[in-house]
Order: C-alpha cells, then sequence, then structure tokens
C-alpha cells in the first residue's frame, strides 16, 4: 500500500504520524534552532525601504483618479460656462488667461493624462502582455517616462 | 471582510467588464476632444458650440458622461473599501465607507444631471 505524503486521515493514524515527523523541524548542530530557517539579511535601515516601481504607478493611478472625479467638477463648469454664450465663452479665456487657473487646469489635464496612459498599460496587461516582474518595471517606466512627457507638452500647451 | 453591497452591479467580475468598457470610451472621447483643441488653434465660440451642436458629438458625449458615472462608481468602490475599512480606519470604518460612497453617488447623481443639462440644453 502507498504511503500518503499529505492528507489527513481519522482511519489510518500511522500516515499521521509520518506527516507528523515530516514537519518537525531538525534542531541541526548548534541548539539554538529556528522553526524556520531564516538566514535572510535584516534591513533595518529604514531610509533605504522603497515600494518597487510598480507599486507607486499604482498608487498614483488611484491617487489620479480619486482627483480628477473631483476636477470633473471644474470641468463641466468650464463646459457649461463655454458653451452658454459668447460672453461665457470669453469668460472662460480671461479666467484661463489668469496664472493660478492655468496650474489648476494643468493639474487636472495631467491628472487626465497619467491616468490614460497608466490605464492602457493596464488594458495591455490584462491582455496577457508583459505580466512577468520584469515586464511589469520596464512597464511601470514607461509610463512614467510617456506621462512626463505628455503632462510637460500640455504644459507648454496650456501656456 | 468587505461585502458587495455598493459596488455598481453587484457583481465583481462585471464591474470589472463595465471598468474596462467605459475605460475605453472616456480614453476614446478625451484624446478626440484634447486632438480637436489641438487641431483648432484659434478656438472661437462658433466652432466650439457647432462641435457641441452636431447630434453624434453630442452623443458621443452622452456616451463619455455615462462611462464616466460608471468608472467613477466603481473606481471609488476600489478605492473605499481598500482604505476605508475596519482594518485600516478602526470600528467607524464601514460608517465612514458608506458615507464617503454616498457623497461620491451623489456627486455622480450631480455630474449626470448637470451633464446632460449642458449637452442637451444648449
Amino acid at each position: 500500500m502507498p504511503r500518503l505524503s499529505g492528507g489527513w486521515s481519522a482511519l489510518h493514524p500511522e500516515h499521521v504520524a509520518v506527516v507528523v515527523s515530516a514537519t518537525e523541524p531538525d534542531p541541526g548542530p548548534d541548539d539554538e534552532w529556528l522553526p524556520v530557517k531564516d538566514n535572510r539579511p535584516k534591513n533595518l535601515e529604514l531610509q533605504t525601504f522603497h515600494f518597487p516601481l510598480p507599486a507607486i504607478t499604482s498608487i498614483l493611478h488611484r491617487i489620479s483618479g480619486v482627483f480628477i472625479f473631483a476636477g470633473v467638477a471644474v470641468l463641466l463648469f468650464l463646459l457649461a460656462e463655454s458653451l452658454r454664450s459668447q460672453q461665457g465663452f470669453d469668460n472662460v479665456q480671461q479666467w484661463l488667461s489668469a496664472p493660478v487657473f492655468k496650474v489648476v487646469l494643468w493639474a487636472i489635464v495631467a491628472g487626465l493624462l497619467y491616468h490614460l496612459i497608466a490605464g492602457i498599460k493596464h488594458l495591455i496587461m490584462d491582455m496577457g502582455i508583459g505580466e512577468t516582474l520584469e515586464g511589469g518595471v520596464t512597464a511601470a517606466r514607461l509610463v512614467i517616462i510617456v506621462s512626463a512627457v505628455a503632462i510637460i507638452a500640455v504644459g507648454f500647451w496650456i501656456w | 471582510m468587505v461585502r458587495n453591497v455598493m459596488n455598481l452591479s453587484r457583481n465583481g467580475l462585471s464591474d470589472w467588464v463595465i471598468q474596462r468598457v467605459s475605460a475605453v470610451i472616456l480614453g476614446v472621447y478625451f484624446v478626440g476632444l484634447l486632438g480637436f483643441m489641438l487641431m483648432t488653434p484659434d478656438l472661437g465660440y462658433a466652432e466650439w458650440h457647432a462641435l457641441f451642436s452636431t447630434t453624434w458629438v453630442r452623443i458621443a458625449s452622452l456616451a463619455a458622461l455615462l462611462a464616466l458615472c460608471a468608472h467613477a462608481w466603481i473606481g471609488m468602490w476600489t478605492v473605499a473599501t481598500d482604505y476605508l475599512n475596519n482594518y485600516m480606519i478602526g470600528s467607524k470604518g464601514t460608517v465612514i465607507r458608506f458615507l464617503f460612497q454616498a457623497a461620491c453617488v451623489l456627486l455622480i447623481f450631480i455630474y449626470l444631471v448637470w451633464g446632460i443639462q449642458i449637452l442637451w440644453g444648449l
């Protein structure tokens, strides 16, 4: 009869005994043994801790999403005013000539662009492209580079 | 655990699909609108008003508005259930999350009514 390496059976107590003896840690040569052998180095320098790049782009995707959800109020307001009449359109143009408004608009459009580009990365990865660790880091780098270029370009356009 | 009572479709897989379809609609609409503005450097009221008076632009804008509502609902639900829960912020988590989501849904409703008014009230 073959011995089962895993599993638990009340009918065959000898199998349970086998499993228990297999998981018993080996005390090893010295008597200060640990239940889990952990020879990994410990990093106690908190300054060197950092999130991996894909985690940063992921949290930025969420932050930009919440931010542009609120920003839609500003965009809808500008759309309503600009479509109301010639006077309203002129009002919007006048507001957008003020540096404060330019910064606000740029921030919202930057959030939109980042969310869009990081979202395209998501859709590509949903298709099964770049799902490895290296692929994820490369995609995250691309998201940062492409969105930085797009955000700077749109900044030039606004100013 | 967080129960799926305030997500959009009461079904995670369906939400997943709606999130992506709405994302594509929003992406196409946003890039198209940005493209139009870039292609028209001396954009005046006449061209702007004419654009949004076209039936297909109104339909596309309405589709984008509805996509925005669904996308924002799913996104806000995702963020709220990840961070505004009992594990992250304590025993008041569920109450705070409910209030946050209620505020989000109210804002989505305002966007929807306001957007329709802008598009079809010209």
